[in-house]
């Protein structure tokens, strides 16, 4: 033992101490800061070189003291970090800009009134817009989940291993590829071919939402059917339960909670979709509660149209941006706590109704 | 039938009930109905297209616009441009979904994985439009000095040909804020495949002495790469089909180039159709149903491609 505790001095490789990487640090920030300051540049600049000095620094010396390996390891462990970082800069960013430049226009007048006679510097608002988001994406979902969760019980209680199945599985994978904005243009020539090239309404854009929908629904609500263990269903057979209501009394019942979260985030996912809706229901001014007849508004299709007719700057005013631009902003910042919302509830609804494991 | 959820209760109870034997056979078919009523809108999709779109390969020459003389010669310049900004979208994102992907299945400390994973669901969670509205707003305000500098110095690259846009909003910001939106999708799926690597063969690099990039490099990316392949599939499918990024950030006209920087670029097929659909005659509007079944067909083939893929990688993990 003593004998080989003594040769590996000569074995090992050198490694370099642990406090190289922080040292790196430092000295990439200080030389990055001078450079930066010398050329004048800005924060982003200096920070963005002093990275890329430390990404390239300290695999050079593991290079010169560790050897090659050890030196690409490095490399390779920084470029991850690295990517990890600056995948969070437009995320960050992102969620930084809509709440700076949304909060302050969010007002009670924004959230209760329509755009109806609003012009100029008038402020409006998107009641209109949330009224058809919530009819729209009702609509899609009454039309979407009944649909998505009886195939996911076909797929798992009656098709397994059939070639119906197999082939809805597929088909449904595929189905979650269909652009947007084609499955509005499918909801458009669905109506146009009935009621005539100039028809626009809600239960337009709650067909193309709905066939948006739909295979999310039946992936998530398969796998929680899946998740229910064979031994409830045997039990409740081997007390003479006939299947459909095996399924429905003890099947159910079981995976309720994740078929639920299925269907709030699949809700989630399209209540932001804005291609589809452009299409099939159009814009309005006013608040438009029929769902049938009428062009309707939705809160996606709304900040397209004040980011595209965003309005003259209004005389005299030192705001530099034209008031479509703060609306829009105002109501991405809506939209996005509605997603975000509808986010924390599927989690929760998911946590609550997790099935028990323990006994 | 030797799966447990497939069970039929006993012929005999179910003969005896008839009532009940009945409300079986209701459920059932109501049931395997649900899963045909799918594939009649997947079918339907495609023939309502075509019932709509075909009348717009010959409608009057005007309607295409840009002197474009057959349906063709109009959809064309649109399809190189779907597919270019597609491809640009795909170079900003994959070095680093992949990069995201491997940090959160190898690299990053337990504790960081999981909020990371939840961080990037986030990421795919923000609605298009809002991406259209930071892109076109503030991310290509940002851009101005980098699209400046590119447009002066690299000009000899038809890519950054120039002149450079005075107000940033052009295709390379849109390739970015695209390349943002399909990250999350590819860095899902390779992450599921790289946690997949059998730990035992991952054990045996270590065992030999590998360092922890040599038992990504030897063990982990040969395993996963037809994942990843099916992964950045997907990902292109996605950037295909995406309309408001595309439409909110740039400019576009229907014209083969490759210069990113300008004023104007290649327009996009999802891209033409938000920005005409609203003055569209009858005509035009088959028209651009046509120009949305081209689009249709080519993510089709591109997400049949991509989930095939991953069949076979399931059917090989499999065994």
């Amino acid at each position: 033992m003593n004998a080989v505790a003594v040769a590996p001095s000569t074995l090992a490789h050198p490694r370099l101490p642990r406090w190289a990487p922080l040292v790196v640090a430092v000295a990439a920030l200080a030389v990055g800061a001078l450079l930066g300051l010398i050329l004048g540049w800005g924060p982003v600049a200096i920070v963005l070189l002093s990275g890329l000095l430390y990404v390239v620094a300290l695999p050079a010396w593991s290079r010169v003291l560790e050897g090659r390996r050890a030196a690409t390891d490095r490399l390779m462990t920084n470029l991850v970090w690295g990517a990890f970082a600056v995948v969070c800069v437009p995320l960050l960013w992102l969620l930084w800009n809509v709440v700076q430049k949304g909060a302050p226009h969010v007002t009670v007048h924004f959230l209760t009134t329509s755009m109806r006679g609003v012009f100029g510097s008038m402020e409006g608002g998107i009641l209109h817009a949330i009224q058809g988001t919530v009819i729209v994406t009702l609509a899609a979902t009454v039309i979407a989940v009944p649909i998505g969760l009886m195939t996911a019980i076909y797929l798992i209680e009656y098709g397994r291993g059939s070639r119906l199945a197999k082939v809805i599985t597929f088909l449904v994978d595929v189905m979650t590829g269909i652009p947007s904005i084609v499955a509005g243009l499918f909801a458009l020539s669905l109506l146009v071919l009935f009621f005539g090239p100039a028809f626009r309404a809600g239960i337009g854009g709650a067909i193309a939402l709905a066939l948006l929908m739909t295979p999310t629904v039946v992936r998530s609500a398969e796998e929680m059917l899946r998740l229910v263990p064979s031994d409830l269903r045997e039990a409740s057979f081997a007390l003479g339960v006939p299947k459909w209501r095996t399924i429905l009394k003890v099947v159910m019942p079981t995976a309720i909670g994740g078929i639920v979260t299925g269907v709030v985030l699949a809700i989630s996912r399209v209540i932001g979709e804005t291609a589809p809706l452009l299409v099939t229901a159009g814009y309005n001014d006013s608040m438009n509660g029929n769902l049938f007849s009428g062009r309707m508004t939705t809160l996606p299709v709304y900040i397209f149209n004040q980011y595209k007719t965003p309005g003259a700057v209004p005389l005299g005013a030192h705001a530099a941006d034209p008031p479509g631009y703060a609306r829009a902003w105002a109501a991405a910042l809506v939209l996005i706590v509605i997603v975000m919302i509808l986010n924390l509830i599927a989690r929760i609804i998911g946590k609550i109704f997790a099935p028990k494991t323990g006994r | 039938m030797s799966t447990g959820s497939s069970l039929t209760p006993p012929p005999a109870v179910s003969a005896r009930r008839g009532r009940l034997a009945l409300g079986d056979r209701v459920f059932a078919a109501s049931a395997r109905g649900a899963g045909l009523l799918i594939l009649l809108a997947l079918a339907g999709v495609f023939v309502f297209l075509l019932i709509q779109g075909i009348p717009g390969l010959s409608v009057d020459p005007k309607e295409y616009g840009q002197g474009f003389e057959t349906f063709w010669q109009y959809v064309g310049p649109l399809l190189f441009g779907t597919i270019f900004i597609s491809l640009l979208a795909l170079i900003v994102a994959v070095p680093f979904a992949l990069a995201v992907a491997l940090f959160i299945s190898h690299y990053a400390p337990r504790r960081l994985a999981t909020p990371v994973a939840y961080v990037i669901d986030l990421l795919a969670a923000v609605p298009s439009v809002v991406f259209g509205l930071w892109g076109g707003r503030a991310l290509s305000q940002a851009l101005k000095p980098v699209i400046n500098w590119l447009g002066d110095y690299l000009n000899w690259i038809p890519l950054f040909k120039g002149p450079a846009s005075p107000n940033g909003q052009t295709a390379l910001t849109a390739a970015l804020v695209l390349g943002v939106m399909i990250l999350p999708i590819i860095t899902a799926i390779s992450r599921e495949v790289f946690a997949q690597t059998p730990r035992l063969n991952e054990e045996a690099a270590i065992g030999l002495g590998a360092t922890r990039w040599e038992v990504i490099r030897l063990a982990v990316l040969p395993y996963a790469k037809s994942g990843v392949i099916a992964g950045i599939m997907l990902g292109l499918g996605r950037a295909l089909g995406e309309t408001m990024a595309v439409t909110m950030v740039y400019s576009s006209s229907p014209k083969y180039m490759l210069n990113i920087i300008g004023d104007t670029s290649p327009q996009t097929i999802a891209a033409n159709i938000a920005n005409n659909y609203a003055e569209a005659s009858a005509d035009k509007q088959h028209v651009l149903i046509a120009a949305g079944l081209v689009l249709f067909a080519f993510t089709f083939v591109v997400n049949f491609i991509a989930r095939w893929a991953i069949g076979r990688g399931e059917r090989k993990l499999a065994r």
